[in-house]
Formats: C-alpha cells, structure tokens, sequence
C-alpha cells in the first residue's frame, strides 16, 4: 500500500537528506527549470495577466470573506441538480463517509483521479482497511501507487523519478495490480504512457465507483470542475454509476463567469499550457450519460482553522497549480518529500501549519523552509503573499499567540528566549540562502548526534538550547525512509492530488 | 449538532472580523481584464483557430458543405476504421460517403463495447480560438461524453463561423453550466515523465477536427 506522512521528520532533517540525493536533485532541477520557462511563456501571451491575477485573487477573497454563505449556497444547488451532500469536519470524518458511501454499493474496487484532498485525509489506507482497493489512475500517482512512495509535486507527483526508475517501477509491479507491463518495456516515455493506458483500461471499463476531486466549485449552479491532461479524469467522472468527489470547503467560486479567470489563470501556471487538454464540469446527474450518483465530501480538516487567522487565511486562495515549487530554490534543493504533507514547496511551508494548527515539530519547522526571496509571490496566479504568510508563521512560532485547533482557540507559548530564536530565525534564513553551508551543518549534525541528540551545533545551538526539538533520531532520513516502508502507515496519507 | 452545523459554525466564527453589513457580493472583482486578446477579424479569429489546434497535435481539415462527407469517409477509410459511434443526431448526410458501419450510441451499450469501436464523429458546441478549445456540450450532435472518450479516434466538426468565438470569457455566457460539458485541448497527453509531452494517455489518441465552412465563409 501507499506510505504516509504521518511522523516525517521536522523540515530541515528531512531535506538535508534530500538534498544528498543527487539523481533526485537531478531530476528535479531539469523538471523544474523546463517548466518555469514554459510557464513564463504561457504567461507572456495575455497582456492582461496582471488583471486576471487581481481578480483571481479578489474573486476568491469574496467567497472567503462569505464562505458560510458560498458553502449553503452550494449545498442548494448540488442538492437541486441531483446530488447529495456530505460534511467532513475533519480527514476521519471524510474517509468514514467515503467508506460507507462505497460499501453501500457493495463494490470491492474504485478508481481514483488525482485528488490532494483525499491524500490529506489517507482515504487509500482507510478504504484499504475496510478491504476496498483504491486505484490511482494518474500517471503519475500510478507511479507513485505502483513504487509505493510518496507525492513529491502537485502537478507532477513522480516529478523525482528518472524515467528509467519509472520502467523499473513498471516492469516489477503493474503485473501485481494487474495487466502487466509488456515485455521489453523501455523507458521511452510514449511507451511508459502506452503500458499505462494498457493497464488502466481495463480497471476503467469495469470500475462501478470512481472517486475524485475537483478543482473549482460554482456556488450558484452546483458546478464541479476537473482540470487534467492524460482522460484518466474523464474516465473517473463520466463512466462509473456512482460518483465521489471529495473537496474541501476553500474550492468555491460563486459564479459561472468566474470560471473565465481561473481557466484563463490555471493552466498556463500549471502545465504552462494556453489550456489544458481536457477539463470536465458537470452539475448532480445527467439522465443517461455519466454516473446515476452522485456524492459531493465537503472537506474542513484545518480549513476554518486557517481561516481564522486574517494574515494567514489567503493561503486559502490557492489553485494548487504549482509554479510557487517550480521557482522555489529551497523546493529545488530539498525535494517535495521533506514538507511532510502532500503540499510541498512554499504553498505547503504555510498551508500544512496552518491546517495543523502548528501542531509539532514539523509543522513549527516549515515556515523556516524558505528564504523569503519572494519568487513564490511573483508567480502566484492568485497573488497569495506567501513571505508575508512565512513571516507571520514564524512570529507565532517564536512570539506565541492564538492559533484554532480543530475549531477551538488555542493559545501557543511563547519560546524561550526571544533574542536567542531570533538569532535562530537569522541563521535559518542565511542557511536557506546558503544551501551547501545548510547541507554542511545538517551532516554535521547527523554525525553528532550520538553525542548531542538534542543540541544542533554551530548557529543552530541557540535555537536548540531553548525549544525542545525532537531528538535527531540515530538514523538518518533514507534509513527511516526504508525501515517506515513496512505499510503500517495509518491516518494521514499519499496519493491522488487534483491538478 | 450535525457536522454540517459544527463546520458552519467554524467559518462563522472564523469570520468574526468581517464587518456585519457586508454582503456576499459587496467585496469588489474587478473585472478589467480583456473580455478578448486583441482585434481580429472572423477570419483572422478563425486562422487562429486552426493555429492553436494544430499546435496541440490537433490534424485540422478544412472544407465546404457539400465536402464534408467525402472528408469524413477519406479520413475514416484512411484511419482503417470499420466502425464508427454516431451520435443520435448527427446529420446522416455528413456519414453517406462512409465505409465504416455506423454504430449507434445507445443507453444501454456498454464501455466495453465501445472500446471494440474504431473510431467516432460529432460535431460541438463552439470552439475557442485562442486556446485552440472545442468544447461538447451533450447536444443530440455530441452524444453521450463516454463516446468521444473510449474510441481511440475522433472527428469532431466544427461549423464555422457560427460555433466559433475568440477567448474563454466569450465562451462561457454561451455555455449552459446543467449540461455536462467537456472541453477538449488536442488529444490527450501527459507531461508526468520527466515533464515531456507524451500525446495520447487515455483519450482518443488521434483528434481531427473539421472546419466547416457554413455560409461561403472560410
Ligand atoms: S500558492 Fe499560488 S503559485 Fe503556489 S500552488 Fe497555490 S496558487 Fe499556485
């Protein structure tokens, strides 16, 4: 089965690891620097980007600044198209709701199409303990599923495999979920997409239940929206009799005409495409075409938390389109692994502590991981500020303050020793500047650890001596990396991921 | 309470900032973006077009009224089509020239059967120039969505210029949000290796489209 992020290690831990893996910075480098220029293209083409960004971001400030409205609105409109609406106030809720929802079918299989939401809540590992297999049917998260890792990218989930890995990951696996690869598979890309297609096929003709999420949310017509490229989508929404989506609460718009900024907004921030090459809507059913059933999961799980918080609640305007990963130099070096959660990069840096209420080690680490150098900003199709998001974090690591947690106020202690954490904060971000002198204190800790489990040494000392961080374990990432493989992974979860 | 009451409730409270006269629709959008990139003449709109589709892999035909069947048999014939699923209200006139058996798209055929078909014709509800979009809308000339899914070959007719508009925002108020719609960007493709274009995952792998031209234009 899938692995879980549950228990990652706090942030600088888990990329120092990383950013030892050459391949994996490799190919992460030649990824991410293909795409940004493609993105700057696509962007180029509209003289009114600047526009579009404002009132992408306006458009979704009117429905944060309203959500209860937005959501009973939609509720409405789903209901009257044919729908049934469920509510999730957190990931247990949403995977309970979602189990039932299939049992009651009584299929034993579903098909999934990319979905982050339902890879926040760990939907694979709970459907799986209730002997429901989920297929990932993203090529992607295929490859994720089949090599029984963990997402790295919001568009690309696999983005830190070669493709040579991948035909391994092919040829070892695919006849295990069923039709296998063909015989003298080869890493040529058109033929890794062709043994795909194969093996999928036949999971899409028989699939009875298909599972999603979605992209955008019309409140006033009850309109759902797929983005995607490969058809496994539309295979997903337009084939089973019964149909799942599950959504968190942040993805309404409240109107059709928004729709024309962000189809205008998303694809050429994501694939840096003028348009993607397929993109579904559908409002409840359609007598004969598509399912006969349809299910819409609204997902909380953390998002009224954020919300509460005025500075940090425009990370709630995120369309997941991934260019903030695409130009961060701390995401390049420490690959998507490290942030802990399916959401990587800078939008992960402020979204994951928020949704957790900065609830650990981990989630008190990752408004350190950047260098506040703003590209993220720049490139942001809904203008969400995300070192100003960083800044705040960081203010209510080290300050304290009020946080929600799980709808309840929660007052955060201030750390020891303010000036000693604001030495730490400088040298976090001249480390992160610095990415060799990171890598170079990070080993060095490692090597240490034996002897200071709970002391960081050189400009790290002071933040160490006064928070009590999480021993460094006597192991390092890769070696926890393996021995956390053996599939006890339960609660929060990987796979799926809407683009 | 209802997790339903629990979650309202969360945002309420969230929002406990927001002033108590502020309506849902009283946060400004501002809407100066371009309703349109540029001017165009039809012509230029419809060039266009043929660009942005061609660009994605899209093979672009065009021709006349009294062409098209002939086009679709050639097309047909030389895809080595023996059959082809036909939308209820598809004009018969468009297939006469056909050597594929026509197959029926009927409620109770099943996925199965439709992936044994070769290959399927419809026509669309408009398409964008600038994306280089065609966009199905279930219309009695587009079927079912899975019909342009499954088969491995579509043609897809476009009457020009009547279905075609410039930009996104003019399609959308041309659109009607109850019908299930697909919107179509070249074939299917991937980027998921490495982040390279492979064209053809699970979608038709071949798209043509047809430009037809209604009226003596194009
Ligand atoms: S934060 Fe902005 S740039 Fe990053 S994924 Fe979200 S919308 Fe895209």
């Amino acid at each position: 089965m899938s692995r879980s992020f549950l228990g990652m290690p706090a942030f600088p831990r888990a990329s120092a690891a990383t950013t030892r893996d050459t391949r994996l910075r490799a190919n992460l480098t030649h990824a991410t620097h293909t795409i940004r220029d493609k993105r700057a293209a696509a962007v180029a083409e509209l003289d009114d980007w600047a526009q579009l960004r404002a009132a992408g971001a306006a458009i979704k400030d009117r429905t944060l600044r309203h959500l209860d409205h937005y959501l009973e609105r939609l509720e409405e409109s789903v209901t009257a198209a044919g729908g049934r609406v469920h509510w999730a106030a957190d990931a247990a809720e949403a995977n309970r709701i979602v189990t039932r929802l299939v049992r009651e079918t009584g299929e034993r299989e579903v098909v999934k199409v990319k979905s982050m939401a339902t890879q926040e809540t760990g939907l694979n590992e709970a459907l799986a303990q209730a002997g429901i297999r989920a297929y990932e049917t993203d090529l992607a998260e295929l490859i994720v599923q089949l090599g029984d890792d963990l997402p790295s990218h919001i568009l690309v989930p696999a983005i830190h495999r070669n493709r040579a890995e991948i035909r391994d990951i092919f040829r070892r696996e695919m006849g295990k979920w069923g039709r296998p690869a063909p015989e003298g598979l080869s890493d040529s890309p058109a033929e890794l997409a062709e043994a795909a297609r194969r093996h999928l096929r036949e999971k899409f003709l028989t699939a009875k239940v298909g599972i999603s999420g979605a992209n955008f949310m019309v409140a006033d017509t009850g309109t759902l929206v797929v983005v995607e490229s490969e058809g496994n989508g539309r295979m997903c929404l337009t084939l089973p009799e019964t149909l799942i989506s599950v959504v968190g609460i942040e993805k309404i718009v409240p109107s059709w005409q928004d729709l024309e900024v962000f189809l205008q907004l998303l694809p050429r921030s994501s694939t840096a495409e003028r348009m993607n090459p397929y993109t579904t809507t559908w409002t409840g059913t359609t007598d004969g075409d598509g399912p006969r059933t349809f299910h819409l999961v609204l997902l909380d799980n953390g998002r009224t938390d954020t919300l509460a918080d005025t500075v940090g609640r425009q990370a709630l305007r995120c369309i997941r389109c991934s260019a903030c990963l695409n130009v961060c130099p701390v995401y390049e070096r420490a690959g998507g692994h490290a942030y802990g959660s399916p959401y990587p990069g800078p939008i992960g840096a402020i979204l994951t502590p928020q949704l957790r209420g900065l609830a650990g080690p981990l989630e008190e680490s990752l408004p350190y991981a950047s260098s506040l150098c703003g590209a993220c900003y720049e490139v942001c199709p809904v203008a969400i500020d995300i070192p100003e998001v960083l800044v705040h974090l960081r203010e209510r690591v080290v300050q304290g303050g009020p946080v929600t947690r799980g709808g309840a106020r929660v007052v955060l202690k201030p750390a020891k020793g303010h000036a000693a954490e604001r030495a730490a904060m400088r040298a976090a971000a001249w480390a992160f500047d610095h990415p060799g002198a990171l890598r170079g204190g990070m080993r060095l800790a490692a090597r240490t650890r034996r002897l200071h489990p709970r002391r960081l040494p050189g400009p790290g000392r002071a933040w160490s001596d006064t928070r009590a961080l999480p021993a460094v374990p006597a192991e390092s990432f890769r070696d926890w990396w393996r021995r956390t493989r053996d599939g006890s992974g339960s609660g929060n979860g990987s796979t799926g991921g809407v683009t | 309470m209802s997790s339903r009451d629990v979650v309202l409730a969360r945002v309420r409270r969230a929002l406990a900032d927001v002033p108590r006269g502020e309506g849902p629709y009283d946060p400004p959008v501002p809407r100066d973006y371009q309703r349109v990139h540029g001017s165009r003449t039809p012509e230029e709109t419809l060039e266009l077009l043929a660009e942005n589709l061609a660009d994605y892999r899209a093979v672009v035909h065009r021709c006349g009224p009294g062409e098209l069947p002939a086009l679709i048999g050639r097309l047909l014939a030389a895809r080595g089509a023996r059959t082809v699923v036909v939308p209820p209200g598809l004009d018969p006139r468009w297939l006469s020239a056909a050597g594929a058996a026509a197959v029926p798209d009927r409620a109770e055929g099943t996925a199965r059967e439709l992936d044994a078909v070769d290959s399927v014709v419809t026509g669309c509800a408009l398409a964008i120039a600038e994306t280089g979009t065609l966009v199905l809308d279930g219309g009695p000339d587009q079927g079912r969505r899975r019909i342009t899914l499954v088969p491995d070959h579509h043609i897809c007719v476009v009457r020009v210029p009547a279905q075609v508009v410039g930009s996104v925002p003019e399609a959308l108020p041309r659109l009607a949000p109850e019908r299930p719609l697909t919107w179509i960007s070249g074939p299917s493709a991937t980027s998921d290796i490495e982040l390279d274009r492979v064209e053809g995952v699970h979608g038709p792998r071949t798209l043509e489209v047809v430009l037809l031209a209604e009226d003596g234009a194009g």
